[in-house]
């Protein structure tokens, strides 16, 4: 068999490039848009957010046509089909989020720019640069689905993080933005040092960066007494760098601080953009020490389990204490982490698919939430106080219907989506004989009840406080027309989770990269 | 489209409906689809395939929805879910009806939130799958907490809230519990499978400890339904700040889901656990029958007497199911069908004079019958049934659930067929009895008879835009259920005997475990125990 020499040409780096498709357009869209935002003209400055969504709807599809070759080009690695299901799924929620963006960045300058109070100044516009960072980040995840290697995971996590610092600091510009930015940023670095020193010492472990050799390296040492201690303390020192990025305990305390901070469309791409860049990772990552084999070492199992339980739990304690809307959304996607690191502490191929399938309902949710809530606004910055939602089915009822329905979905009332997500995880930990997990999960979504239960109860009973200042309505129309596409999403797609449930189980399919690397393989010894 | 699925489609339409028309026209939709799913609903009772038959009979064919996980959404009745169907299919008209002049603002919504509470609680009832049944069961709580939120009395976000809460921590233990099951079924048949006949079959095989568990996490999904004694709280405050409409659905369906599933499926699928825990859900029970009617004996508000009687009365009601035999099985289920009509119809009659009179206490109320006689004699009607007149419907299902404890134990078992409870717990649940005789007698005595006292005596009085009396629409309400708590108290024959075999097919795993748990207790037993059941039998 001479197939094997084909495939590590096909993996160079040069032909790896023409894989990377979805990623390039992301890129090219981000220089364009950048320079679309300091366009005089104000049409070609207000057509930055639809390009910018239009583009990564288009890296979305061809990331649809591009999936198989990626899988042949990662063939080896643990998961080598991930990316036929994460980068469409997230190029569609990122366009979502991109969408609740919509009529906030500059609003405050276009509008006086349309009173013909002000002139154009080049320099004190972002909405160009603001948009082309969100795209390089969205960029950053897409690149590290197709990670083969830790310096490509290491990179690309940078690439997902770096843009969200910036976000968070310019988004406003006001100095609870500037701080959240700085903290974020800190404790972001500190976060990757971990991160790091756990790549090196899975490095030093097994020889190797690149993800098929340090899988095989440690199914050596398995096979021959277990993993040895430097890389059990590399895989451990590296998940807990990869905790910050999912808000994990004990890497959350930053998470309600920079939420409250960030503005409310940065805090629902914050909550949804880096938390799968670091699921994603910890999958690669753990996956090379037998993540779906149940065959992780006791400390990495005991790790998630117990991250798994305080992340929930603080989550939703610490959730039911605010005042805050962004607060509470922060310790609620805390809490969602939680969750999802049952699956992964579970450990099977279930399991994995069911986290999988949960950042999608995730994903869908948030928009469906933050795209209802963004629809008001305070002067230059976001209605954050409960009390704000109230009387809001009369100025906007649509808005108010989806907040209803996301928090439903993000409690799991049946039928909604984000019932199914809780429904696999739980069937899987069930079946992975993790009743303990399942409890806490179950006692936690009761407790998260009572706070989602403000989410709907505010909009849709309370009146308004006369003698508050009355909120006002966000001039653009995008983060309303994407709340009700997600919300309706919410209420169909269950229709069709049996076949997203099949797509979930090929992207986790580790026969898939060999299935698909074979017509690649033949069809390079043809052109030979 | 079969009969089947119009009682869950068509609401679900006009509430979509509603949400777009004029605001008068909605009330006018949702009678509209009410009364079609009553007549869908009598014709699926009219084309029932076999009533001997006590299997679920297929009512269409199964769409399969989830196939990875075995779930599929496929309709079908036995007897008992067929009579669970109808009586929601009959309450919800007349709940629609009763609102048409108590609701006066936001009425597309509260029709909309109506017509998707009759569409979730028509598929619990239908279902065959345990999936589809909690989506039902579980999705009845968003309408109804907006219905109290919402149009509810003065408390009522602290109400909705609280019923939110309760509610949805029993609900997910049940879906922990079904979700534990189908992983087991998982793992020992290598399929994904949540038909709920396959379920009990599978989970009846259990060992013993491992059912005492289930039944144990089912049963307190279930309980906080009921509600069994001690986590009833939400139900007094949920049922009195309710609207009329809202509170007739929650007593007359609502709580009723708690005790079908009971039925259903806790009951079927942990028969060991059941039996083990029967003394203590029994013990509970009684206490709720005393209970309840002692604080009744001490309200003044109406509306509240009444919601805690249905504590007392359901209590009974499960009561019945735990004696596991025949007689307190059918009383029971039969029970749950009085219930909700004489319950439900008593909160129509409190709604119409909330509507006249803004109050519910006793105290500035009285005497009504020389101003309201039709009113009061639908009223002192329904009372009688719900504390159980012999000729009334009320009497049948209490007499039943107090016969089958009675008889359950190993002494008077009927047909060598002994249960775990016995005459002490009948005696004192027959007492709880007693003093619902009592209290609501002293309720009658004040509303209805003595001198007239009116709220607007003390010179305070909004006028209602009503009639004094109840007018035609009102009384057309209530005629349907007086007609039927006296059909049902002077002719129960023909339901009880349809219920028969759904009964005996659920009970069909108890006789040889509480057989088994007597001969033990026989054997191992200490000789005192022996000794004492031999002179027994030489007096005998």
């Amino acid at each position: 068999m001479t197939i094997a020499a084909p495939i590590t040409l096909a993996s160079t780096m040069a032909d790896r490039v023409g894989l990377l498709w979805p990623e390039l357009l992301l890129l090219a869209a981000a220089m364009v848009v950048a320079l679309m935002g300091l366009s005089k003209d104000r049409t070609i400055r207000g057509a930055v957010g639809p390009v910018s969504i239009l583009a990564v709807l288009a890296s979305g599809l061809l990331a649809l046509f591009t999936g198989g070759a990626d899988a042949a080009a990662a063939a080896g690695v643990p998961f080598p089909a991930l990316a036929q299901w994460l980068k469409p799924m997230v190029a569609l929620i990122a366009a979502g989020l991109m969408a609740v963006q919509g009529g906030f960045v500059d609003q405050a300058l276009e509008a006086a720019i349309g009173r013909n109070a002000a002139a154009f100044n080049p320099l004190r516009a972002i909405r160009g640069e603001f948009h082309a960072f969100a795209l390089f980040s969205i960029a950053g995840v897409m690149l590290l689905t197709t990670a083969t290697d830790l310096i490509w995971i290491f990179l690309a996590l940078e690439l997902v993080s770096l843009p969200t610092y910036v976000m968070v600091a310019i988004g406003r510009g006001d100095r609870p933005g500037l701080e959240a930015a700085v903290k974020y940023f800190f404790l972001g670095a500190m976060a990757t040092a971990i991160m790091l020193m756990g790549f090196a010492l899975l490095y030093g472990a097994t020889g190797s960066l690149q993800l098929d050799l340090i899988q095989n390296a440690f199914g050596a040492q398995a096979a021959t007494g277990g993993i040895a201690l430097l890389g059990v303390g590399g895989l451990m020192l590296a998940s807990v760098g990869l905790f910050f990025k999912i808000t994990a305990v004990p890497m959350h305390f930053y998470a309600p601080d920079v939420y409250e901070g960030a503005p409310l469309p940065v805090t629902a791409f914050l909550s949804f953009i880096p938390k799968v860049a670091g699921f994603v990772g910890l999958i690669l990552v753990l996956g090379t020490a037998g993540l779906t084999a149940g065959e992780l070492p006791r400390p990495i199992i005991a790790l998630l389990w117990m991250a798994a339980i305080l992340t929930m739990s603080l989550g939703n304690m610490g959730a039911l204490l605010q005042r805050s809307m962004k607060r509470t959304m922060a310790y609620s996607s805390i809490a969602h982490s939680g969750y999802m690191l049952v699956a992964l502490a579970a450990g099977t191929t279930d399991a994995l698919d069911a986290l999988l399938f949960y950042l999608f309902a995730y994903g869908v949710t948030t928009v469906a939430t933050f795209g209802g809530l963004a629809v008001i606004q305070r002067a230059g910055g976001d209605a954050d106080r409960f009390e704000d939602l109230a009387g809001l089915r009369r100025t906007h009822p649509w808005a108010t219907a989806m907040i209803v329905l996301g928090a439903l979905s993000f409690t799991g009332i049946p039928p909604l989506l984000g019932f199914f997500g809780k429904f696999w995880i739980l069937t899987s930990a069930f079946e992975a004989g993790q009743i303990a997990l399942c409890v806490f999960l179950v006692v936690n979504s009761l407790v998260s009840a009572r706070y989602y239960l403000r989410f709907m109860a505010t909009p849709v009973v309370a009146e308004p406080d006369s003698n508050a200042t009355p909120t006002e309505r966000n001039p653009s129309l995008a983060p309303v027309l994407a709340s009700v596409a997600f919300g309706l999403a919410l209420l169909v797609l269950p229709c069709f989770t049996g076949s997203i449930f099949g797509w979930v189980q090929r992207a986790t399919d580790p026969a898939m990269g060999a299935a698909a690397s074979a017509p690649a393989a033949a069809q390079s010894a043809d052109s030979r | 489209m079969s009969a089947a699925w119009t009682t869950i489609l068509l609401p679900l339409l006009a509430a979509a409906v509603i949400a777009f028309s004029p605001s008068k026209m909605a009330k006018w939709i949702a009678l509209a689809a009410t009364g079609v799913v009553l007549a869908a609903t009598l014709r699926l009772v009219v084309g029932f395939h076999d009533w001997g038959n006590g299997d679920f009979q297929s009512e269409s064919e199964a769409i399969r929805f989830l196939p990875e996980f075995g779930i599929s959404l496929s309709l079908g009745y036995d007897s008992v879910a067929l009579v669970m169907a109808l009586l929601n299919a009959v309450l919800m008209p007349l709940c629609v009806l009763g609102s048409f002049s108590a609701i006066k603002d936001r009425q597309r919504e509260y029709y909309a939130w109506f017509m998707v509470l009759h569409a979730s609680l028509m598929l619990a009832f239908a279902s065959r799958d345990a999936i589809t049944f909690y989506v039902g069961y579980e999705f009845t709580l968003v309408p109804m907490v907006f219905l109290i939120a919402i149009w509810g009395g003065p408390e009522r976000r602290a109400a909705a809230t609280k019923y939110f809460l309760f509610t949805f921590f029993g609900s997910i233990f049940l879906l922990g519990s079904l979700l534990w099951l189908g992983a087991q079924m998982r793992e020992s048949t290598g399929a994904w499978n949540f038909d709920l006949d396959a379920m009990i079959a599978f989970a009846q095989k259990l060992p013993a400890d491992t059912q005492w568990w289930l039944f144990l996490c089912l049963g307190l999904g279930f309980a906080v339904k009921v509600p069994i004694f001690q986590l009833h709280t939400w139900l007094p405050l949920a049922h009195d700040q309710a609207p009329t409409g809202g509170s007739v659905i929650l007593a007359g369906t609502l709580l009723k889901l708690g005790t079908y599933g009971l039925f259903r499926i806790a009951l079927p699928a942990a028969p060991e656990g059941a039996v083990a825990l029967a003394p203590l859900w029994a013990i509970l029970c009684i206490c709720a029958v005393v209970y309840a009617s002692l604080i009744c004996w001490v309200q003044r508000d109406v509306k509240r007497l009444v919601a805690y009687s249905s504590i007392g009365h359901l209590a009974l009601c499960v009561l019945g199911l735990f004696a596991f035999n025949i007689i307190g099985a059918e009383g029971s289920v039969y029970y749950m069908v009085n219930h909700g009509l004489s319950t439900g119809a008593m909160f129509l009659c409190i709604g119409m004079i909330y509507e006249r009179y803004h109050t519910k206490d006793m105290e500035r109320l009285g005497g009504l019958a020389k101003r309201m006689p039709v009113w009061a004699f639908f009223f002192g009607l329904f009372t009688f049934a719900s504390l159980g007149l012999p000729g009334l419907n009320g009497f049948v299902g209490e007499f039943l659930c107090l016969m089958g404890t009675f008889v359950a134990d190993a002494k008077s078992g009927v047909d060598n067929y002994p249960g775990v409870l016995g005459p002490n717990y009948a005696f004192i649940a027959a007492s709880g009895l007693v003093l619902a005789a009592m209290y609501l007698l002293i309720m009658l005595g004040k509303m209805i008879w003595g001198p007239l006292r009116e709220p607007h005596d003390d010179g305070h009085h909004e006028p209602s835009g009503l009639s004094p009396d109840l007018n035609w629409r009102e009384i057309g309400i209530l005629t349907p259920l007086a007609v039927l708590c006296l059909w049902l108290g002077l002719a129960p024959g023909f339901v009880l005997e349809s219920l028969e075999p759904a009964c005996t097919r659920m009970l069909a795993p108890f006789p040889a475990i509480v057989q088994a748990q007597h001969d033990a207790a026989a054997t191992q037993g200490d000789a005192v125990a022996v000794a004492d059941s031999t002179t027994a039998e030489a007096v005998r």
